[in-house]
């Protein structure tokens, strides 16, 4: 299974898609970080004037994980989309089937790889806000609840990629696909009026707000594992369906 | 029916595609050191068998064992023991010869001290030795077949199977690489699929012909000859006599005239009636020109036994 893991990184990072995405992501991190920072130092001779004022975490971390968050959305399909469709058109689903692997392992095995090239991407993020203690002080509790929240929201795309890469050998209809299924998810904060509705649970980027804030909600937590390990069994189910009916 | 020696087990294998039956009730038996080649034409069902002995695809009924594992309860296990060429070969076209093979010893669990050693030993039983480092996507045809090959093999799996493994290859590299598979049937295990039935006769010890999802003969190659018991040759002759005067012929057991003065005549395999008939040819001044022996091909036996069916 970590053999296959390393597979999928090494895949992600053999073709130009992987270092692509990983520059585009740290360009537009860059930019709103640089952005924020240069509201921060315009305020901030005001701010110091306020008894209990937001501090630089507040001001530029928070923003620049919200990004994140809603850049991730839109990159994640793309990095999952090949990760089943990809072997059904190339014919080397063969190749992972007759080894031995379950498919439990190799649909862990494509999520892992994945997910360690997104850590990376988070880990760049931290390490961007970590930048600020050149300047100044951080509120170090605020970064760790964002970091695991991006994590956590990472891993509910790639399960969620995954599962529709499932569904087809075309690639870019997985891409599609992915994307309208988080999309659609994310839309529901919008299209949803009253703020009591059940429908918000179901908005991903609303449970990433709970840590954006710093609140540590183990609703929060709980669903993002749900969310992902739903996808996941779903894929492997898919997958073993195709086995039975051919 | 489980000796330590039997690799391959398969009964009553059948195959659903919703309502059309691509496999039916197929039998199949291994033992170590067998090379067993899989016959039939196209669409007799036999990639679906071959996916099936390798749990890539669920029979509908039946059962799998590999050494004794069986293959539906316990895949893992029967896997490790299994190699597998695809019709089409499953390969990274990113990766390089090495990584890919890597990556093959590597899933299939060979030991992470020996993956160099299995990866090597697999190369050069392949042919593979020279391109190790190249990307597989600028590889020619025969490479990637032989690459295909090579990661089925590499973890030397008791049992390998390879459906038509020497497609899109020269006749050098065919011949070569019959002979790694007579190689390998030393040791392991091997099935075969084809539609060459040379490469059968040359590298099969047992074969078993497809067709339309049965298996309609399985034994070894000597008994699919005999299958058409009485032998053959053919004589043609500038002033044929009446049919009846050739079968009068001792040893001859029937004559069948093919026109323009050419005969087949059958008989027994244990009595050959050539010199009888030479002598009478000559004493009677037919004008023999031509005395060919008409054994029964391979192709022969092959076309009889699918388009029989066929009409069926």
């Amino acid at each position: 299974m970590l053999a296959l893991a390393a597979k999928e990184l090494r895949a992600l990072f053999v073709a130009p898609l992987g270092w692509v995405v990983l520059a585009l992501l740290q360009i537009i991190l860059a930019w709103i970080f640089l952005a924020r920072l240069d509201v921060f130092l315009q305020i901030q001779p005001q701010l110091s004037q306020l008894p209990t004022a937001p501090g630089a975490t507040e001001i530029i971390v928070m923003p620049l994980f919200a990004a994140a968050a809603g850049v991730l959305l839109m990159a994640v399909p793309l990095l999952t989309m090949r990760s089943i469709a990809e072997e059904r058109r190339q014919q080397t689903m063969a190749f992972l089937l007759s080894s031995p692997l379950s498919m439990t392992a190799i649909v862990l095995g494509k999520f892992l790889g994945l997910m360690a090239f997104l850590l990376i991407v988070v880990a760049l993020a931290g390490a961007m806000s970590l930048t600020l203690f050149a300047g100044g002080t951080m509120d170090i509790g605020l970064l760790l609840a964002n970091l695991l929240g991006l994590v956590l929201l990472s891993a509910s795309f790639v399960a969620a990629g995954i599962y529709v890469s499932c569904l087809t050998a075309q690639p870019v209809v997985a891409a599609i696909g992915a994307l309208a299924l988080l999309v659609g998810l994310a839309l529901i904060d919008f299209s949803v009026s009253d703020p009591r509705s059940p429908l918000h649970v179901f908005s991903l980027l609303r449970h990433f707000g709970g840590f954006n804030k710093g609140v540590l909600d183990t609703a929060d937590i709980a669903f993002c594992l749900l969310f992902a390990i739903l996808f996941l069994v779903l894929a492997i189910r898919r997958l073993h369906g195709e086995r039975l009916r051919g | 029916m489980t000796g330590p020696d039997l690799t391959v087990f398969a009964e009553k294998l059948s195959r659903q595609y919703r309502a059309h039956a691509a496999v039916r009730d197929v039998n199949l038996e291994l033992r170590r050191g067998e090379v067993l080649g899989f016959l039939g034409p196209n669409g007799a069902g036999k990639s679906t068998t071959m996916r099936m002995l390798t749990g890539n695809l669920a029979p509908s009924a039946g059962s799998v064992r590999i050494c004794g594992i069986d293959l539906t309860t316990r895949p893992v296990a029967a896997k490790m023991k299994l190699g597998y060429l695809p019709e089409t070969p499953p390969l990274y076209r990113d990766l390089t010869v090495d990584e890919f093979l890597q990556l093959a010893a590597r899933l299939h669990r060979v030991a992470a001290t020996r993956v160099g050693q299995a990866v090597d030993r697999a190369k050069q039983r392949c042919g593979l030795s020279e391109v190790g480092r190249r990307i597989i996507a600028t590889l020619s045809k025969g490479y990637q077949q032989r690459i295909g090959i090579a990661q089925a093999i590499v973890h030397e799996p008791p049992v390998v199977i390879l459906d038509e493994p020497t497609v899109g290859l020269d006749p050098n590299q065919i011949r070569e690489i019959r002979e790694l598979i007579r190689e390998l049937g030393r040791e392991a295990s091997v099935i075969l699929s084809t539609h060459i039935l040379p490469e059968v006769e040359a590298v099969c010890d047992r074969v078993q012909i497809m067709h339309r999802g049965h298996a309609v003969f399985s034994g070894s190659i000597a008994s699919l000859k005999q299958l058409r018991r009485v032998g053959g040759i053919e004589i043609a002759l500038r002033t044929p006599p009446a049919p009846t005067d050739i079968a009068d012929i001792p040893g001859v057991a029937g004559v069948d005239v093919l026109g323009d003065g050419v005969f087949r005549i059958c008989h027994e395999p244990s009595a050959d009636p050539t010199d009888a008939i030479l002598g009478r040819a000559v004493e009677r001044r037919w004008g023999l020109f031509r005395l060919t022996s008409a054994e029964t091909s391979l192709e022969q036996v092959f076309s009889e036994l699918t388009q029989g069916d066929a009409a069926a």
